[in-house]
């Protein structure tokens, strides 16, 4: 058998208050930061507490920290993490910890909601299906955010969001714009109202660490741009009135 | 911050881009040879130009850089409600008053 | 504060926009205050300008002038972004801010050395 090497791994245990505890994982030829923390729980530690799903990633289930950078950790090659042999694995930031490595994704979820990006319906099931040109401007900016997958990565990266709790964060507002862009929604004044409230579009900084995070390279910082120009295009309008 | 004042942050800084290069390009020929109190007056002292421009200038700075502070005070101090408004109104007085005060002693005659 | 992130252009050159306002904020009531003096009392007020004959004087208006600049350029990029159709080129016209920054404000202090 090779030589196997050792590496340490820190991990975060507890809630919001707790501690970093280290242990010793043995390295393999390929090996993700998720394979890490399933051996440490099968392993060394069973009360080590943590969520993932597909472990292909698709599901964003499995979003971390890793050396203070939000991460899938299904996605993460250990060999390119690991600094000296060592290695940070934290809670996403900006969430509530339930308990070691899980949070609560409630806030994230209850953005999204309120940031009302959903459909709002013009027909029914009777009228015809309308049709949509998959090359119209307003279909290729829905195009560019559609594949959200509510990872909360780029809720993790936002330094707004940790500055300003009631800010709705780049996945909600991302979603409102691309429910904006769909011609067959009929509640586009709401959609900007609900985006122009206290922690609304327009405390973003464009930062862009959303984009530069976003595993599936999505831009929220973009759909956040395009939000901003609605409503103040929106706003001169009314004054021209 | 709301909308509101994220608008006028904006329009403000519409505002204030042309002045600022103004102000730099009048920085840049004012200081060749030194400055001083006569020289400065000798420009501005009067003239109501210049009071219209400095004025201006002052105002939009004011609600610019008190809109902007509030921003880093509620993000990095933690500030909120009261005492986050109190402390953005405190710095548009501050700036204002002293702002025209300036404005005032170089044009007054 | 997390390390690891944060060093990426646009976050950077967030930064320097809010610390550059943030110094200019801080500079402005001194610089209001100095020249009030034009009115009541000029003789102070030229008392106050020959400092501006020290060489590390002229250097400290030139990080003023350079972060006037830069606060100015960094944030009409930022409305352009915002209410501009979106173009990619970001780092390139943060750069450009820096660049164009670096520029004036060096021209400035070779007219005041």
């Amino acid at each position: 058998m090779a030589d196997k090497h050792q590496m340490s791994v820190s991990v975060w245990r507890g809630a919001a208050a707790g501690s970093f505890q280290s242990f010793d994982v043995t390295m393999e030829e390929n090996q993700t930061v998720l394979d890490v923390v399933a051996w440490i729980q099968q392993h060394a530690d069973p009360t080590l507490s943590y969520r993932y799903a597909c472990r292909v990633g698709m599901c964003g289930s499995c979003a971390m920290m890793v050396n203070g950078t939000p991460r899938w950790t299904c996605r993460t090659h250990v060999k390119k993490v690991l600094v000296d042999g060592h290695m940070e694995i934290a809670p996403l930031r900006n969430l509530p910890v339930i308990k070691d490595l899980a949070t609560d994704m409630d806030p994230f979820f209850d953005k999204w909601v309120a940031a009302e990006g959903l459909h709002h319906p013009t027909q029914t099931r009777h009228d015809p299906i309308e049709a949509i040109d998959p090359a119209s401007a307003a279909r290729v900016e829905v195009n560019a955010g559609i594949e959200c997958i509510n990872c909360s990565v780029c809720y993790a990266a936002c330094d707004t969001v940790a500055g300003n709790p009631d800010y709705l964060g780049p996945a909600a507002l991302q979603r409102a714009w691309s429910v904006y862009n769909d011609s067959k929604d009929a509640g586009r004044q709401a959609i900007l109202d609900a985006v122009s409230g206290v922690g609304g579009c327009h405390n973003c900084h464009s930062q862009g660490s959303c984009a530069v995070h976003c595993p599936n390279e999505l831009n929220p910082m973009n759909a956040i741009a395009g939000l901003k120009r609605e409503t103040a295009r929106n706003f001169f309008r009314r004054r021209a009135r | 911050m709301t909308f509101r004042l994220y608008m006028v942050q904006r329009i403000s800084a519409l505002i204030m881009a042309p002045l600022v290069l103004m102000h730099i390009a009048v920085m840049i020929y004012a200081i060749q040879g030194g400055l001083s109190a006569a020289e400065i007056l000798g420009r501005t002292q009067g003239s109501v130009l210049w009071f219209l421009f400095y004025g201006t200038f002052v105002v939009a700075v004011s609600i610019h850089a008190a809109i902007g502070l509030r921003t880093v005070l509620s993000e990095w101090a933690g500030l909120r409600g009261t005492a986050l408004n109190a402390a953005a109104w405190a710095v548009l007085s501050l700036l204002l008053i002293l702002g025209m005060q300036a404005v005032y002693g170089v044009t007054a005659t | 504060m997390i390390r690891g992130y944060r060093t990426h252009t646009l976050w950077v050159a967030f930064l320097l926009h809010r610390i550059s306002g943030m110094a200019l904020a801080l500079f402005l009531p001194l610089h209001f205050w100095v020249l009030s003096y034009a009115l009541t009392a000029p003789e102070t007020l030229d008392g106050l300008l020959r400092w501006t004959d020290l060489g590390i004087v002229k250097f400290a208006e030139f990080g003023l002038v350079f972060l006037l600049s830069v606060h100015m350029f960094g944030g009409l990029r930022l409305m352009a972004l915002e209410w501009l159709p979106w173009t990619s080129g970001q780092k390139t016209a943060a750069a450009s801010a820096v660049a164009a920054s670096t520029l004036v404000a060096g021209v400035f202090f070779l007219r005041a050395i």
